[in-house]
């Protein structure tokens, strides 16, 4: 009798117990582990005006942090003091992921996600400064897709920041409107900077150095807005000579290894005062969709515009590159055109343009791809023929655009 | 040592009191408690579902339902809920989850069928025939994980993870989520050991806010289309939308030919496209609509969108990094194996994944419906 009253006192206390089963998570230690739960609970009490500040220390985390309210401000003391790891991350996969405007994020990092660094998707009024996002074993596949990644946004400004690694574009804006990018740092990802169906951007003052190719501005198909209107100016694109390591099927796996500055299927594009060296494929590549081996009628939208449209390359400063190009295709091309020690012109063109809309076997004057920069010459790859009469005849390149009026962002300097 | 009347007696007297003692916890159920604003410790504060000795039942006029397609959560097994305050109808809606009124609470309790040897085994099963006692589930052959509140409140909807203590006595409330580590063991007991996610709060609205302007938690499940079908309740089976109209809980429900009915996914008499069409909205089309987290990528599973490039035909992807698995477009008809779509459904991988969330395992069985209708499609995106 004693034993079952004991059991039954045990039922008792077990049933009316507070007992849980909440667990510390795998992989972190118990001090991460409480700093992850006290940071989660700011994501989720944050209203406008809150900061969130990060302190200093490597805080180890294994879930995504996601902010769903405006005017918050996140901050660290410094990229190399505040540092967030996701190397053991289980759920997210983002490090950081925002959907929410007025939002500020500075002085921080982000260590090896599994999937992007920061996204911020659907806000207005962004500053992004002094943040880093990194994934720390250098460039692999398996690492995530973008570092910094504003998406759907308005009135953006992403500066002072970097990125190290990311398995398709370091710092990547995708499909807003206004935004500036500047002194930034990108290096060994795939793509360094990256503009996507985005409308008015300056990207200026950056180093894109050792990516596979350093600033993309590129338009893809089936998005709902077209990208038009970047200056890409004063920046440093060297040395974008690294192997492309990003899965197939991704825009910027088309991109071969030593690439300068891309241009594909954009528009109002203006490229100037940059110093642009050493990319081995070559310093300046204007393309349109159909080189990128993607195209296909059933899969594109039929009003999607994939060529190359008033593009104004002009007063850059041009050294070295086009001596290694990447792939064999371009590897032919260039040996036969200019010798095995020889070299492609600075910019590269793949030949294809809108044969529907000429004007005396010319592009409209205002959609034309002009180059005034000294002696830069444009290597036509007669793309559409598979390279069969490429040709270097600048005649048709010795144009000019009108400027593009600089980006301002409301209350910002 | 007693004689076994005594024994009998006294294990009587014992099994008595531990209902009195049970009844101290839970009681008499008091009626369900709608709290206007604040967020309650305990799953029991509500009053929605609660522990009754060895069951987990359902307070009066709490209505569970099931759902023609769920969502897959790493095969646990859900009980639904909805309770309304007296004298308060939803409103019926053909294609938009239903208008509920304040104080409407939806309950949706994640549990799995033990399998024996430890409290983490537990079963891969889509049998349910063991887990019910009465309209309750039968606690000592499953294990309850954690019970999610949907409560609408006078602002809107809020979502209230609950994760149940390791003596399934009570619920406590977890809005940073939580980890749970299961062993899930298939019909041939082979075994596959995974880390359960709970969801934070803030992962909630992942889901359950489709549209990203309005940024409003809604109810994913409550649909007419989803909602149409039979339920076996205490007193016999019966349509569940005619049920809920019945009780009072919904009003406007038109004659029964006008009502949408989504496919059961798993119902093989339905033609393979009506099946991998309610697998893909349920399971992605919350995040893959054109008003969704996922507006960005150009694709869409919501179920009005055409079976042509926004349903991922040939399509080149936007933003997937690794996650195209090296294949060039999302689905390649009749090509399975060159396709995104069931190469990200087939991994695990953070990452890699979809979906990005509420899911840590693959769902085999949808990966197959999946590649199935795939390898069903005719044509090509040849050039």
């Amino acid at each position: 009798m004693r034993q079952i009253a004991i059991g039954f006192l045990c039922l008792v206390a077990a049933a009316c117990g507070q007992q849980s089963s909440q667990s510390q998570p795998k992989g972190l230690t118990a001090a991460d582990a409480a700093f992850q739960k006290q940071l989660q609970e700011q994501f989720l009490d944050a209203k406008p005006g809150t900061v969130i500040e990060i302190p200093a220390g490597k805080h180890a985390l294994d879930r995504v942090l996601t902010l769903r309210a405006s005017g918050v401000t996140i901050r660290g003391v410094g990229t190399d003091s505040s540092i967030l790891s996701f190397k053991n991350e289980i759920s997210g996969p983002e490090g950081i992921l925002v959907y929410g405007s007025d939002f500020t994020i500075e002085n921080l990092s982000i260590e090896d996600t599994k999937g992007d660094g920061l996204k911020i998707n659907d806000g207005e009024n962004i500053t992004i400064r002094g943040v880093r996002v990194a994934w720390t074993g250098g460039p692999q596949t398996s690492n995530g897709a973008y570092g910094i990644y504003p998406v759907s946004s308005r009135n953006v400004l992403i500066e002072n920041s970097s990125s190290w690694g990311a398995a398709d574009a370091g710092i990547y804006v995708g499909q807003s409107i206004g935004v500036i990018v500047r002194n930034c740092h990108a290096e060994q990802n795939v793509a360094g900077i990256e503009i996507e169906n985005t409308i008015s951007a300056d990207v200026y003052d950056n180093v894109a150095t050792g990516n596979t190719g350093g600033i993309l501005v590129f338009n893809m198909p089936n998005l709902k807005q077209r990208g038009h209107s970047t200056r890409v100016f004063k920046n440093k694109v060297l040395k974008n000579n690294l192997g492309n390591f990003a899965a197939k099927g991704g825009a910027v796996a088309s991109v071969p290894a030593g690439s300068g500055v891309v241009v594909n299927s954009n528009s109002q594009v203006e490229i100037f005062d940059n110093d642009i060296a050493d990319n081995q494929t070559a310093n300046l590549i204007i393309s349109a969709y159909y080189s990128t081996n993607y195209y296909n009628k059933p899969g594109v939208d039929p009003n999607y515009d994939p060529y190359p449209r008033s593009i104004y390359v002009y007063d850059n400063r041009f050294a070295g590159g086009g001596d290694a190009p990447d792939g064999l295709d371009l590897k032919t091309l260039k040996v036969a055109m200019f010798g095995l020690n020889g070299h492609f012109p600075d910019v590269l063109w793949d030949g294809y343009r809108d044969e529907k809309n000429l004007v005396n076997g010319a592009p409209p004057a205002a959609e034309r791809i002009c180059v005034r920069n000294g002696g830069a010459t444009v290597l036509n790859a007669d793309g559409p023929n598979k390279n069969k009469n490429p040709t270097t005849n600048m005649a048709q390149f010795q144009c000019e655009l009108a400027k593009l009026p600089p980006v301002e962002l409301p209350g910002r300097t | 040592m007693m004689r076994p009347q005594a024994a009998r007696r006294a294990a009587l007297y014992a099994g008595v009191l531990a209902m009195s003692a049970l009844a101290g916890c839970t009681h008499a159920p008091p009626p369900v408690q709608f709290f206007a604003t604040g967020r309650p410790e305990h799953l029991s504060d509500w009053h929605v579902v609660f522990r009754d000795g060895g069951r987990l039942a359902l307070n009066e006029r709490v209505v569970p339902y099931d759902l023609n397609t769920p969502l897959f959560s790493d095969y646990a097994h859900k009980l639904r809920t909805m309770w309304m305050p007296a004298a308060r109808a939803a409103t019926y809606s053909a294609t938009e989850s239903f208008e509920f009124p304040v104080g409407t609470i939806f309950s949706k309790t994640f549990y799995y069928p033990r399998a024996g040897g430890g409290a983490a085994a537990v079963s891969r099963t889509s049998d349910q025939s063991r887990d019910f006692s009465g309209q309750g589930l039968d606690l000592a052959n499953v294990r309850l994980i954690e019970t999610r509140l949907l409560v609408r409140r006078e602002q809107g909807w809020e979502a209230l993870p609950y994760v149940w203590n390791a003596d399934q006595t009570d619920a406590e409330l977890a809005r940073t989520g939580d980890e749970v580590a299961l062993d899930l063991v298939g019909a041939a007991g082979e075994r596959e050991a995974f880390t359960y996610v709970v969801p934070n709060q803030n992962q909630c609205a992942g889901c359950h806010v489709t549209d990203l302007k309005t940024k409003s938690i809604m109810p994913l499940g409550p649909k007419a289309r989803y909602l149409n079908r039979d339920y076996r309740y205490a007193d016999g089976v019966q349509n569940q939308l005619a049920y809920l109209q019945k009780v009072g809980y919904l009003a406007g429900l038109p004659q029964s030919p006008e009502v949408p009915r989504t496919a059961n996914w798993m119902d093989t008499s339905q033609p393979l496209e009506a099946r991998a069409r309610a697998y893909l909205e349920v399971n992605c089309g919350h995040c893959h609509n054109p008003k969704g987290a996922a507006d960005t990528t150009a694709l869409n599973f919501d179920v009005a969108s055409p079976l042509d490039r926004h349903l991922g035909l040939c399509k080149p992807p936007v933003a997937a990094g690794r996650g195209t698995g090296d294949h060039l477009f999302d689905i390649v008809p009749g090509r399975p194996d060159d396709s995104i779509l069931p190469f990200r459904m087939a991994t695990k991988e953070t990452g890699v994944m979809m979906p990005e969330q509420g899911r840590d395992i693959v769902h085999r069985e949808g990966v197959e419906l999946i590649r199935a209708w795939i390898a069903a499609m005719p044509g090509s995106c040849g050039v």
